[in-house]
């Protein structure tokens, strides 16, 4: 028998898979290297803008130096506060609903509705809330901007609060109950009690999800070089103001355009590793 | 006594109810906006608004035809780059990686996921499109010029541009979502593949690969699905012109940036009623992909789970 071929063979398979988990190593540093050289960049192009007036000035017309993005970033925290009021209380009851009640067929047709409604397109919210909060008022607003923001919001809110609250341990429900408490005092005193850091979680990661979206602000927020003194009227957002400041040809714009990308990636960061350190601390007392 | 409980019992569910059903009405109520909205321009133009190419404002003809292949070609490249990486990332990620090592990896890629895409197309803009145009570009358009695919003067600003941006967009969804899968790929198919002799890459392939080939497939939609609606990110960088050029180097147009660059400069009822129009294509497209993607991911995890219980 021809003992060589079967050994050789064997060799060539062991290189092969060496070979293959080789390529696999590089693919994962190939995926990750995008996140390093963003960060990179935006510290060398960004940090060097970033001073006390960036965060406390407006924007100073082309060809004055200085000036910073107060009235952005100001903007962007009215823009997700409307954003939250309109989209956490349908958010997280119909997470609820989705955890607590309904058949398990009905909700798997819900649950499903939701994951493609978080596929659609951030644009096309644009859209939608043009025709809902624009034309009708004949004028861009803040409020727009933020109902824009606030629907995109109820699906991710939606899904991750029924998630949250499935992990909370159903002996909880059955004490509850036995002790006569009604249903949905048990829901809403022991259940989402129990969940609320994961609640909390939930709410945090879909803010620092929709705090970067651009495209439905464009025709809702509009955006604003100035301060907004009035919600119906069009205001500035940190995302917008580093769109028109990218698409400017001002030198001095593109540096402002890195900085406000480094604070607004910042924040997003911090967002999430506070998310990481609160379900730390949950998945430790829950399960 | 017990009736007042029970009808704050009932309130409650049914107000759940309501609010859950909120996602079903929103997708009725895009639906319904998008149709509202482009009326005049279905009207007008009829079927022959996806099949031409002229897109002219002031003579008010529209045709979507550029925008269409534009995001089909865009989306098309951004697969063909991120769907070997990724599939070959959540591998490493479940069946290789030193167990100390996969959490952070996992970590880095959610941060990836999270970086906005103005925020990627900023960047794209002053550092990945010169980088590309001075290197790998330069080296096409030496190597591989004489195709009509690399053919034609190189700006930067470009089709393939736009189609890497998509791609490094959705490499962190396509490596998370297929790392979910093949994770719930159960032990014991790896077991029996390791037990016949065959070496880790055999096992990964004949195993855990083709085992979890439906889901990984509903992954790739589900990444094409982003790709399709993508927009901030690639407006910066694709050049913006609509036309339909066989070279990858030439500026090309999506659906959704020219929604996202003409909406508010749009002066005219029927040029505003294309644009919506244009949404609404994009919508049934990223519906269509979201649903094939999300059947096939939801019956694959059924599948697989039932099976690794029996």
């Amino acid at each position: 028998m021809n003992l060589d071929f079967i050994f050789g063979n064997h060799q060539w398979r062991k290189i092969k898979s060496a070979l293959a988990s080789v390529l696999c190593c590089l693919a994962a540093v190939l995926v990750t290297a995008p996140l390093a050289l963003v960060f990179y960049h935006l510290i060398s192009n960004g940090a060097s803008s970033i001073s006390w007036s960036f965060f406390t000035e407006l924007p100073k017309p082309v060809g004055v130096v200085g000036g910073g993005m107060a009235n952005a970033m100001l903007g962007s925290l009215e823009l997700l506060g409307l954003a939250a009021m309109i989209g956490i209380p349908p958010g997280v009851l119909g997470g609820v609903y989705l955890a607590e009640y309904g058949s398990s067929r009905g909700n798997w047709m819900l649950r499903f509705v939701a994951d493609v409604l978080n596929g659609v397109p951030s644009i096309t919210w644009g859209i939608v809330v043009y025709g809902l909060a624009v034309l009708p008022f004949k004028g861009f607003s803040a409020y727009a901007g933020g109902l824009a923001l606030g629907l995109m919001m109820i699906p991710l809110i939606m899904r991750t609060t029924e998630e949250v609250i499935l992990l909370v341990p159903n002996g909880y429900r059955e004490a509850a109950l036995a002790l006569g408490i009604s249903r949905w005092k048990t829901i809403v005193h022991i259940v989402m009690k129990t969940a609320s850091k994961g609640i909390v979680t939930a709410i945090l990661l879909a803010l620092a999800r929709i705090s970067g979206e651009t495209a439905p602000l464009l025709f809702t927020a509009f955006g604003n070089r100035f301060w907004n003194h009035d919600l119906s009227q069009p205001i500035a957002a940190l995302p917008l103001q580093i769109f028109s400041y990218a698409i400017s040809p001002y030198d001095d714009w593109h540096r402002q355009a890195w900085a406000g990308a480094l604070v607004l990636l910042v924040t997003i960061f911090i967002i999430n590793v506070l998310v990481r350190l609160l379900t730390r601390n949950r998945t430790a007392r829950v399960l | 006594m017990a009736p007042p409980a029970r009808f704050a019992d009932k309130a409650f569910e049914w107000l759940t109810l309501a609010l859950a059903l909120s996602v079903v009405l929103l997708v009725f109520l895009v639906g319904w906006q998008l149709a509202r909205g482009s009326e005049l321009s279905i009207k007008r133009f009829g079927f022959s608004f996806l099949t031409t190419s002229t897109w002219d404002p002031v003579a008010e003809q529209f045709g979507a035809l550029p925008f269409i292949y534009g995001t089909v070609v865009s989306s098309l490249i951004a697969l063909i780059i991120a769907v070997p990486l990724s599939i070959a990332t959540a591998v490493f990620l479940t069946e290789l990686a030193p167990l100390r090592i996969r959490q952070p990896l996992v970590s880095l890629i959610e941060m990836l996921a999270a970086i906005p895409s103005v925020i990627l197309g900023l960047w794209g803009i002053f550092v990945m499109v010169p980088w590309l145009r001075d290197y790998p570009f330069a080296f096409l358009k030496r190597t591989l010029g004489w195709t009509p695919l690399f053919s034609g003067p190189v700006y930067g600003t470009s089709m393939l541009a736009g189609g890497i941006i998509i791609a490094i967009m959705i490499m962190p969804i396509i490596t998370s979502v297929s790392r979910e899968i093949l994770r719930s790929v159960p032990n014991l198919q790896r077991e029996a593949a390791y037990a016949l002799g065959a070496t880790r890459w055999e096992v990964t392939r004949i195993a855990v690969l083709s085992y979890a080939k439906k889901g990984l497939f509903g992954a790739v939609i589900l990444g094409l699905g982003r790709a399709l609606g993508e927009t901030m990110a690639v407006t910066m960088v694709i050049g913006n012109t609509p036309q339909i050029a066989a070279s990858l180097f030439a500026p090309g147009y999506t659906l959704a940036s020219v929604i996202a660059n003409e909406f508010t400069e749009a002066t005219t009822d029927l040029y505003l009623h294309a644009l919506v129009e244009i949404g609404l294509v994009l919508f049934a497209i990223t519906i269509a992909s979201n649903l094939i993607a999300q059947v096939l991911l939801k019956t694959m995890s059924v599948a697989s789970t039932s099976r690794a219980v029996q």
